[in-house]
């Protein structure tokens, strides 16, 4: 009969194989999916993956928006994944980047029309702190009164989706267009405009910050004592304990790190692709972001390549809306399917299947 | 006041069909954790049974298929984190979250078609002269069957779990999984078998939102009832009986708070409507705070996954 055996080492080789091998049974699964759908399989697989950057007449449009929809999932996801490795979940990452998002529109629109090359930074400062602040709230609960950060993050997404809309009606709604909910065009305000830096590259100041994220991440995680203590508390939290780290102090600093990341890049869109505080602003980065951080496998360069990989599949998913009239909720169940496939496929990262005789032992 | 046009009969009543879906989910869940399972997915698993029990019970003209319909619905994707956590030793926090977005995205798809029908009514259930008590009458005995039935299964499970064979299997499981295996019961299928009947709740619960207390299918209508039946679940300490006064206590706010939007009071919507996260929020703390009341209780093995070489 079959039976699993634990891997003494988990496998190098799995480990990054099975990222890819994910991707492809997602295209397959997906494939069907389709198929199921009425829709031409191979077409809609190729709109999704190969047309937004390939394609010789959507090309000019999509390949800037490629960097557009990944920067956020990138720097979320950094953010995200230094917590999952000292197993701290925090899965509200949406609520803190819709914080983020409404801390930075309200410096700019507290400023407006003033001009002024220290309005940009600042927000750049209220957005980190935004997000920051809102995931203290798990923390701090998480430490002073044990509470489950899980479930504390996810339900102050709700919150914030709240807090949003009543910002989009209320407090930061454009007084010069009454009636209608949403902020002034924060593309419009030059001060406060997060424009393209480099033209048709969609490369804009969180792509950059996305980058710094990244470097950074990855060499607090193999250099520096602090990413030792989040590897060792979460491989062995027994160990960590002994070994001087505090785990209440962990908590803080990864929640922190995280929120502060997911504010960033709320801040990012609303001042530039998103351009204002509406109340359909917030698009799932957030819960996305979970995904890229474990298709990246936790780890800083992975989660570049995952983040540009779901980053295009909401591009291709967008062009799949228009020319095949694919369903959009479509793409949120193929996010969904591979995470599934990684999980499932990860199974042999850490056991090894071995064909053994008779009953078991 | 403004109160005083809120008529408490007709806030009991609405508060009882609030807590229901709720406290659905929540029993089932308890039952999973129980069995030392953690499943994250109760919102995915909800949001499925209200899309199939919806779709079902239109095309069948018969709410009752309907729910039977959710619940296998619920199950299909309770069959899947159950085949990634026990078989494939997956890990559970992330399985559960992967059913959570895989469900919102797959509802979404299958009820396109569905967006602005009304479905076929679920009757109230005849309790003939009981209904016809004043207050009372109007309160608790107007409902349709499976408000009661809901409170019939948190009995059948508390005693389940307290009385009978089966139910004590379960909870040795969930206490010390390597006990229970040396023991020679089947961890892993005892564990199977609660994540289903987990997910039947759920996907109940689901429909009994889309059937009866909406009555229509919008995309991601649970908005977060499936997190806070989780909540729910270490509120009540995992104990049934107090999962119900959770429930329902959490109905009563979320009944109070529509009726005070509905009765104008000078505060925004968007502020009223935060109120049943932040308020559950604070339960979550108060309960985790209670040092010993709070954690003793949780199964020994809870959210550790069990491999029987190890």
């Amino acid at each position: 009969m079959i039976r699993l055996e634990k891997r003494k080492e988990p496998s190098k080789f799995w480990r990054i194989a099975n990222p890819f091998l994910a991707v492809l049974l997602t295209m397959l699964a997906g494939g069907i999916m389709f198929a199921m759908l009425g829709k031409d399989p191979i077409t809609a697989i190729r709109l999704i993956f190969f047309d937004p950057i390939f394609s010789d007449t959507f090309g000019s449009y999509s390949r800037p928006q490629l960097l557009i929809k990944s920067a956020p999932l990138i720097l979320i996801a950094v953010g995200l994944a230094i917590g999952f490795k000292a197993n701290i979940w925090n899965i509200g990452a949406e609520g803190q980047y819709i914080m983020g998002a409404l801390f930075g529109a309200g410096v700019a629109l507290a400023f407006f029309p003033q001009p002024g090359w220290y309005i940009f930074p600042l927000m750049i400062i209220a957005g980190a702190f935004g997000g920051f602040l809102w995931a203290m709230i798990p923390a701090i609960l998480k430490t002073r009164f044990n509470t489950n950060e899980i479930l504390v993050s996810l339900l102050l997404v709700y919150v914030a989706e709240r807090i949003l809309a009543a910002m989009s009606l209320g407090l930061m709604r454009n007084p010069d267009i009454p009636g209608f909910p949403g902020s002034r065009d924060l593309r419009r305000y030059e001060a406060a405009y997060n424009s393209e830096l480099i033209a048709n590259t969609g490369i804009h100041w969180g792509v950059v910050a996305a980058l710094i994220a990244v470097i950074f991440a990855y060499v607090m995680m193999t250099r520096h004592m602090l990413g030792y203590h989040v590897r060792l508390a979460g491989q062995a939290p027994r160990a960590a304990r002994f070994g001087g780290v505090t785990p209440a102090r962990l908590v803080v600093v990864c929640l922190g790190i995280s929120g502060a990341l997911a504010g960033l890049a709320g801040m990012f869109e609303v001042s530039g692709p998103g351009g204002q505080v509406r109340i359909e602003f917030a698009s799932g980065y957030g819960f996305t972001a979970i995904i890229v951080a474990f298709l990246g496998r936790l780890n800083p360069v992975g989660i570049v390549l995952a983040g540009l990989l779901l980053g295009l599949t909401y591009i291709g998913g967008e062009l799949g809306q228009m020319m095949l009239q694919l369903p959009s909720a479509s793409i949120q169940v193929f996010q969904g399917m591979l995470l599934f496939f990684l999980l499932a496929l990860d199974f042999q990262t850490n056991f090894r299947l071995r064909l053994t005789k008779g009953a078991r032992a | 006041m403004i109160l005083g046009s809120i008529n408490p009969a007709v806030l009991m009543a609405a508060l009882m069909v609030a807590a229901t879906p709720l406290l659905l989910a929540a029993i089932g869940e308890l039952v999973v954790e129980k069995s030392g399972v953690l499943n994250l997915g109760v919102e995915g698993m909800m949001i499925m049974g209200a899309v199939t029990g919806f779709m079902i019970a239109v095309n069948t003209g018969s709410p009752l298929v309907g729910f039977v319909g959710a619940a296998l619905g619920g199950m299909v994707l309770a069959l899947l984190f159950a085949f990634l956590t026990q078989a494939l030793m997956t890990n559970h926090v992330a399985s559960g979250l992967a059913l959570t977005l895989f469900g919102l995205g797959l509802s979404a798809l299958l009820g396109q078609k569905y967006v602005g029908i009304t479905p076929p009514r679920t009757p109230k259930l005849d309790l003939g002269p009981l209904s016809d008590i004043p207050f009372l009458g109007r309160a608790l005995f107007s409902h349709d069957i499976v408000v009661y039935l809901t409170i019939a299964l948190v009995a059948a499970v508390w005693w389940f779990l307290k009385y009978s064979r089966a139910g004590m299997i379960l909870r040795a499981v969930g206490e010390n999984h390597d006990a229970a295996h040396a023991l020679g019961y089947h961890v892993k299928r005892v564990r199977v078998l609660a994540i289903l009947f987990g997910g039947a709740c759920a996907g109940l619960g689901g429909a009994y939102l889309s059937l009866i207390r909406v009555t229509q299918w919008t995309e991601g209508m649970t908005v977060g009832a499936g997190w806070i039946a989780l909540a729910l679940v270490v509120f009540a300490s995992w104990r049934p009986w107090r999962a119900m006064a959770g429930a329902y206590l959490f109905g009563g706010i979320v009944v109070l708070q529509l009726n005070l939007q509905a009765a104008g009071v000078r505060i925004p919507v968007e502020y009223l409507s935060m109120s049943p996260y932040l308020i559950t929020i604070l339960v979550l703390v108060l309960i985790s705070s209670g040092k010993a009341r709070g954690s003793l209780n949780a199964p020994g093995s809870l959210n550790r996954p069990f491999h029987a070489s190890s």
